[in-house]
This record gives C-alpha cells, structure tokens and sequence, in this order.
C-alpha cells in the first residue's frame, strides 16, 4: 500500500536531523495555520497563489530561492564548523549525515536558490523592460513556478521522511546507482531536480517567446536593454541545456528503477556518459545563472555613473559569444577521465576563450564608470565588489582550465573555492544589488542602505575570509567534501574559512535586519516618482509598484535607452508628453492551473520516491486531469475598463509634474 | 548645443547611440519594431522553441544509443533482434498517419467537421496501430530475455524507442482531447492555434521516427 514508505522513514535516532526538521516543519504549519486562522488565505489565493502577472510570479520566485539560499547557507555553516572542529576528531556530524548535508548544499543552492532568484528577476524585470504587460504565456509561467516549489519542497520533505542524496550535488554513478546507494535520497533528488526542471524548460520556452516576438513598437533587438540580451541568452541555453539534464537524469532513473544499463558498472554501462551528458548541461548552467547577473551589472553600472552603458554592441556580442562557447567546454569538469592530450587541449583553450568574452564585459563596466558622476549606493558597492571579486575567480578558472595544472588540483578545495568565488561573487552579489535595485518598483518604497552597507561588507570582506584560506587548503593538497581530517597543515586555513563564515553570517543576519528596518521606515523611503535611481530603461516610466497592465498605452521606443531620452526632453521642453487616448485593456485571467499541477506533480515525485505505484498513477491522472480542465476554459482574459486605466495612469502622470517642476526650480539655482 | 543633443552625440559608436542620430524618425532595425506579434504568432512560435527542446532531448538519447550500439555484453547485436517486416510496417503506419494529420489540417483550414474528425480519428487509428506494433516488439524481446536489463545496448535502445512511444501514447491522449474540444466547441481561434501546434508535434514525431529508423534499424544492423 504504501510501498517502502514505514515508520522508521523518519529518522529518530538521529537529534540533528530529528530535531531540526521537526521545527521547520512546525514552523511551516504554524504560518500555514496562521494564514488560515486570520482569514489571509482567500487574499494570498486569488491574489498570489492563483496569480498569473508576471511581476507576482517574479516575487513569489525570488522569495522562494531567498528562503532555500538561507537553507543551502545554514547548511554551509555546518559543513565549515565540522571541518573546523573535525581535525583528528570525529566533529558532530557522523559522516552519513555530512555527505548529505553536502549534497543538499549545492542542489539547493544551484536549483532551489541560484535559479529561481535568476528567474524571478527575469520575470519581474523583463516584461517591464521591453515596454510590454505580460510574457507570452502567463499561466504556463505560474505552472513553471509552482512546478519549481514542487522540487524544492520535495527536496526539504526529505529532511523528515527518509534521507536525502549522499553523493554529492551531481549524482555520479556507478556511487548513484541502486548497488551503491539503495536508499531513498538519490531518488529525492532525481525527482525533485526532474520535475523543477520542467518548469525551468518552460520558462525557457515561455521567455524565449517573449524576448523575441513581445516588445513595444519600435524596441528592435539592439535597443533591448543590455538585462533583456542577458535573459535571451539565458533563456536560449535553458532550451538547449535542459532537455540534457533531463535525459541524463532520466536515464539515471531508468537504472535505478527498472534495472537499465547506461550507467552501471557492469553489462556494458558506461558511466563516463553520465559524467558527459550532465556537464553538457552543469557548463552551460554555470552561464545561465551568470549572464543575467551580468545583464544586472550592467544596468547598475550605467544607471549609478550616469552614462549610457559604454559598448553597448560589443557587451551584446560578448554574451552571444559566451551562450554558444558555453557549450564548447563541458569536459574541463573532468581533464582527468583521460581523454587524451589531444582532447584535454582543445577544450583547455575553448576555456581559455571564453574568458575573453567575459574580459571585454569587464572592460565595458570599468569604461561605464570612467568618467561618470558615481554614486556609491548599496546595488553599486556589489557591482564594484563583483568585478573585483570575478576577475579573481575567473584568473584561478584560468589556472585550472589547463590540464597540467588540473590534475594536481582536482576536486580540491581550490576548486570547492574557484567555483564559489564565482558563483558568489557573480550571482549572489549580482542577486543582491538586483533586489536593492528593483524592490522600490516591487513594493513602492526603498530598502534601507545603511543596512544594505552593512550587509555588502560583511558579505564582501567573509566571502574573501572564507575562501581565500580554501584556496590555500587546496593547493596544500586538501580535497573537497572530508568529514574529518588529520593534517596539521590544513587545520588554521579550515579555522580561518569558519571565521569567514562567521562574517558572512553577520551579513545574512544585516541584510534581513535591512528588509526588516526597511518595511518599518517603509513611509520615509516612499518612492512616489516610480524612478527612485534616475533610470534610464522602460520599467522606471510606470508607477512602483506597477499597475497589473504595466503600461497604460505601449510605449513608442524611437532608440535606445527610451526612457532615458523621453525624460531628458521633458526636462529640456519643461512638459511632459500630450495625455494619450486610454482604451481598456485585456489581461490574462488567473488561473489555479499552475497550483494545481504543482500538488500533482509533488505527490507523484513522493510516490515515485516511495514507490507507491498507485499514487503515483493518481498523480499523473490528476495532472491530466487539470491539463483538460484548464484546455477547457472559455474565457481566459478579463477587462480593465478605460476608466480605471486613465484613473492609474493620470495619478502617475500628477506625480510626474510635479517632480518636473521641483526639478525645474533645482535647475534655476544650480 | 543643449544637453539633449550633447548626450546624443556619438560619433564613433563607442558608447550606445541615442536611436541612431536621434532626429526623432525611427530607425529601428531588425525584426519586431512593430510591437507584440498576433495571439497566433506567439502560440506558434512558443510551440516550435518547445519542439526544438523536445529535439535536444531526442538527440541525448541518440547519441547515447550510438555510444552503447556496440556494448552488447555478450547478449544479442540489433542485427538478430530487429525484425524488418515490423519495423517497414511501424514506418507506413505512422508517415500515413501524418498524411492523415495533414488532411484534418486541411479539412480544419476549409472548416469541415466531419472530415477534420475523420482525419484526426485516422491519424489516431494509424498511430495506435503504430504503437501496438511497438508494443509487440517490447513484449517479444523482454519474453526472449533480450529486456533493457539485458546489455547497455538493449537499455539504450528501449529507452529511445521507448521515448518516441512515450511521445506517440501522450500525443495520441492529446488527440483525444483535441477531437473533444473541436467537437463541442468548434473551431475556436484557441483551438485552431491548438490544432496547429498538434500538427506541429505530430509531424516532428515523424521525422524523429525516420532518423529512429536510420540510426537503429539501418545502421544498427550494420555489422
């Protein structure tokens, strides 16, 4: 009945798991109870959960990888405090919890933190950017999110029920396989990783339409803002990268669960083809978190120096130069498979060339800045951070591409820090300056920047404290993922990293003092104009937060930096455009299609986690179920009547006049 | 010369432009510039991007079958399994069954229930029998002890045919749905937009199946 699922499932012989998962778990029922009991619930349902608007899905993505990136963060604070403690000793944690606690690290922090920031910002941004009220498939986006919140909430049953993956972030076999690990935790992760995955495909193909055949009249391809060529080619290597993971995962499956031969060690499995398959998608993963991070860069750059991004064109080149290099490089995670000279030296040089691309980005920012009016505010203390922090870790990436060099540095901790150098120092920082930047268009105030000062050094000055003793570590001949260890040498390199963390736990506690501080002082930091940093793309021309339909009539881009230049002409002709005619305004209705195929699709990967066939088969008839419902409906857009439409926009444009007449006396006296 | 015209100055390109001269006519180039494209377009295109994703998946199993082709572990080659009589027979099933697709695509651009119906039912019928051939094939290997657990070369060919069939059986659910809705709602602007996307789908079914064909009947006989 219930397949393999039995009491023993949750593990109460050992405290730390027991213990921890039991309070998050009662935490996650007191708010459900809590949301309940105070008759939130119909507000977050029709206002949320059921919510097609982009700008809600964004939200609801960012607020889901800011909660996992805590958990991925709490679980690298045990990982450094049992090396710290674990030198000839045994630590706190026995080792089959560590591996796990590893593993978790990075699937959470790569799938359930790292992507759904990167496309929450993208949801909430590119719309707004190209000038346009929605993406091209609004409820497909909500089944995208509810399909990701599946994963990562299939991810953290396993902290109660059973066990979650041993075998480090990336399950290589024959270590995967069911000889090896015949428990429930690589099945957690296929599943989880599976089904997220599915949403983030969708959300590929979802923004891949949108970019390309939804813009304002007029936004032709090179006057898209540099963040909208970023998410295209983001979103181009999730179309092409995803189906791999997916595969190779499947495949993985297949083995486990039917008894195939792909990977296994015997009847002619090959698993160095897992190890090729998974990195053919993990390479171009590493750049799809990474080039919206850039697209973010360059926004703050331009918008704090106050000059048009330099080289505009060439920044665009650059990252279509690295979306398709990206693919060309895979087998640098393994020169030691022993592929040959011949093969280690081409995709040691296609690693080389790709940096270039990234060197000319860098160029491009540093130029930004030359010569601009810089203003120091919290989004550009992380842009500045990054590319100091970047062309560190991009130099030791350079090392470890030639082969030579990679086989003495091998899965060691100088890799474990090359790769969180940046990881961290592109996409975290990246994520970080992105929500100082975009949260007064979010929510209509600014966050706090003394708090946000704060957390930036504590982050910047603990990330170099964590990592710069790991690099040395490594070179000292430490490897990745010890429980425990006995060589002197290592051991005040370990302290020092756990001093680190301490650092960047000071800054994890600033910025959530930040958001706090923020929502309390929340009527001080009120940004009426909608353009809190002088902006210079679309999103700053509506109101913050935006109405449902963004723009009230489509903007007419007649270059590039569109905003930008209308401002700079009501500036200069002291008024501001003509009022336009208001027609109503058709918007995709909400729909619990995505909520529902996010339960669906939770129950089937716990029941094929459990092998409980029959839920399992309940699962699928649902999904098909809500798939013909939703097929069904008739109407799927509703109207905003003109009215409303010319209510919100004039309230917008009364705010306009009078900064403009503010800034004209500003201009006299200057 | 005021501050609009100095920041639009740009002689060399070196930084972005303000719309190329900024005389206020428009030059914007390249595809798009007329603002979002029709329900239709978007529908279309999302759907091709899809399949286009749907390809790279087919091609890791390609490729993986190519890596294992030869790693039979002492079980039976592709060249003493395979059947040519079915496999002739599954290849005239389904491109007819994509011939009968595009009649009901026809029939559907003249605004005809009944031969629409009538193609989409063939094209079903077709596909089914398609996949009762499959089936069979699956059933006579796995009775003969030649199941996917025999070598690496079965798994990685029951997984990539065994995919297709995946595609065939969702598709033919899909069908089923899609004879539903015309039925009862007619021929909706949604649903015409639907019946182009499952043409779309069907069709690529097909061309998967002809390299299927090449790949692991043709070639994967080859000694």
């Amino acid at each position: 009945m219930l397949g393999k699922l039995t009491w023993n499932a949750i593990p109460w012989d050992q405290p730390i798991p027991l213990v921890s998962a039991s309070v998050v778990f009662l935490i996650f029922i007191g708010v459900i109870v809590w949301i309940i009991v105070k008759g939130h619930f119909p507000y977050l349902w029709r206002e949320w959960i059921t919510s097609v608007d982009h700008k809600r899905i964004g939200v609801m993505y960012l607020l889901l990888g800011l909660v996992m990136l805590l958990r991925g963060f709490i679980d690298a604070i045990m990982m450094r405090s049992q090396q710290a403690l674990a030198f000839q000793a045994e630590g706190y944690l026995p080792p089959e919890h560590y591996n796990q606690i590893f593993s978790a690290h990075g699937t959470l922090m790569i799938f359930f933190a790292g992507m759904p920031i990167v496309i929450g910002l993208m949801n909430f941004v590119v719309p707004l950017q190209l000038g346009v009220r929605d993406v091209a498939f609004p409820t497909l986006n909500s089944t995208s999110f509810w399909l990701s919140a599946s994963g990562a909430f299939l991810v953290n049953i396993s902290l109660l029920i059973g066990e979650f993956a041993r075998v480090g972030w990336l399950p290589y076999p024959p270590l995967a396989e069911t000889t090896y690990s015949p428990g429930v935790g690589v099945d957690y992760y296929l599943w989880a990783v599976q089904i997220s995955g599915v949403g983030t495909l969708m959300t590929g193909v979802n923004f891949v339409t949108t970019i390309l055949k939804i813009r304002a009249p007029g936004m032709s391809y090179f006057r898209m803002p540099i963040f909208c060529w970023t998410a295209l080619a983001s979103n181009l290597l999730i179309i092409a990268a995803f189906p791999v993971l997916t595969a190779a995962l499947a495949m993985l499956q297949l083995d486990r669960y039917l008894g195939f031969h792909f990977f296994t060690n015997e009847a002619g499995g090959n698993m160095m083809m897992f190890i090729n398959l998974i990195w053919a998608w993990g390479h171009p993963e590493v750049y799809i978190l990474v080039l919206p991070a850039f697209g973010i860069f360059s926004e703050v750059f331009s918008t704090f120096s106050r000059k048009p991004l330099f080289g505009y064109r060439s920044m665009v080149i650059a990252t279509l130069f690295i979306c398709i290099v990206s693919f060309c490089v895979w087998l640098h995670h393994f020169f030691t498979m022993g592929a040959g000279g011949n093969v280690n030296a081409v995709f040691g040089i296609a690693t080389s060339v790709i940096a270039v691309g990234t060197g000319v980005k860098i160029y491009n920012w540093v130029f930004t800045m030359y010569g601009g009016r810089i203003q120091f505010s919290t989004p550009m203390l992380w842009s500045i951070g990054f590319i100091v922090t970047f062309v560190i870790g991009g130099m030791t990436g350079v090392l470890l591409a030639v082969p030579p060099a990679d086989f003495q540095l091998h899965n060691s901790m100088f890799l474990v820090a090359h790769f969180h150098n940046v990881i961290i120092g592109a996409v975290l920082f990246g994520a970080l300056a992105a929500l100082t930047y975009w949260f007064p268009k979010a929510f209509g105030f600014r966050l706090d920047e003394y708090w946000g000062k704060w957390a930036f050094w504590f982050g910047f000055l603990g990330f170099y404290a964590t990592f710069v003793p790991l690099y040395v570590a490594g070179l000292l001949g430490m490897t990745r993922r010890l429980q425990h260890y006995d060589i002197a040498m290592w051991r005040p390199w370990v302290l020092a990293a756990a001093f680190g963390v301490v650092l960047l736990f000071c800054g994890a506690v600033a910025q959530v003092i930040q958001l706090v501080v923020s929502i309390r002082r929340r009527h001080e930091l009120r940004d009426e104009t909608g353009d809190p940093w002088d902006g210079r793309s679309l999103e700053w021309s509506t109101a913050s937060p935006p109405p449902a339909f963004n723009f009230a009539v489509l903007p007419n881009v007649q270059g590039e930096e569109p905003y930008w230049t209308i401002k700079r002409r009501s500036i200069e002709t002291q008024q501001m455009s003509a009022e336009p005619e208001y027609k109503p305004i058709h918007m995709p209705k909400n729909s619990p299609t995505g909520f529902f195929m996010g339960f669906f699709a939770t129950m089937g990967g716990f029941a094929m986690v459990w092998h409980i066939w029959w839920l399992a088969g309940v699962a699928a008839a649902g999904i098909y179920a809500v798939f013909v419902w939703f097929a069904w409906r008739d109407v799927d857009e509703y109207e905003i009547p003109a009215e409303e439409v010319a209510a919100a926009d004039r309230a917008r444009r009364r705010v306009r006049q009078e900064w403009l007449d503010a800034n004209a006396k500003a201009e006299e006296f200057a | 010369m005021s501050t609009f015209e100095a920041l639009q100055y740009d002689p060399y390109k070196l930084g972005r432009g303000y719309g190329e001269g900024g005389d206020g006519r428009d030059y914007a180039t390249g595809h798009g510039e007329r603002g979002p494209a029709s329900a239709r377009v978007i529908v279309g295109y999302g759907f091709w991007i899809f399949l286009l994703s749907d390809i790279v998946l087919f091609s890791c199993f390609f490729a993986t079958f190519a890596v294992l082709r030869t790693a039979t572990a002492g079980g039976p080659s592709g060249a003493e399994l395979f059947e040519p009589w079915r496999v002739a027979a599954q290849t005239a099933f389904l491109l007819l069954s994509s011939f009968a697709c595009g009649m009901a695509a026809m029939a559907t651009r003249a605004r005809s229930h009944l031969w629409t119906q009538a193609g989409l039912f063939v094209t079903g019928l077709l596909g089914l029998g398609f996949l009762l051939l499959e089936a069979q094939e699956f059933a006579t290997m796995i009775v003969g002890g030649n199941g996917p657990d025999r070598s690496a070369f079965l798994s990685s060919f029951f997984a990539l045919v065994g995919l297709h069939g995946l595609h065939v059986t969702v598709g033919l659910l899909w069908l089923g749905t899609m004879m539903a809705q015309v039925y009862f709602k007619g021929f909706q602007t949604k649903i015409l937009g639907r019946m182009l996307c499952f043409n779309l789908f069907w069709h690529t079914l097909d061309i998967i199946w002809v390299a299927i064909f090449t790949v692991v009947y043709l070639i994967g006989v080859a000694p």
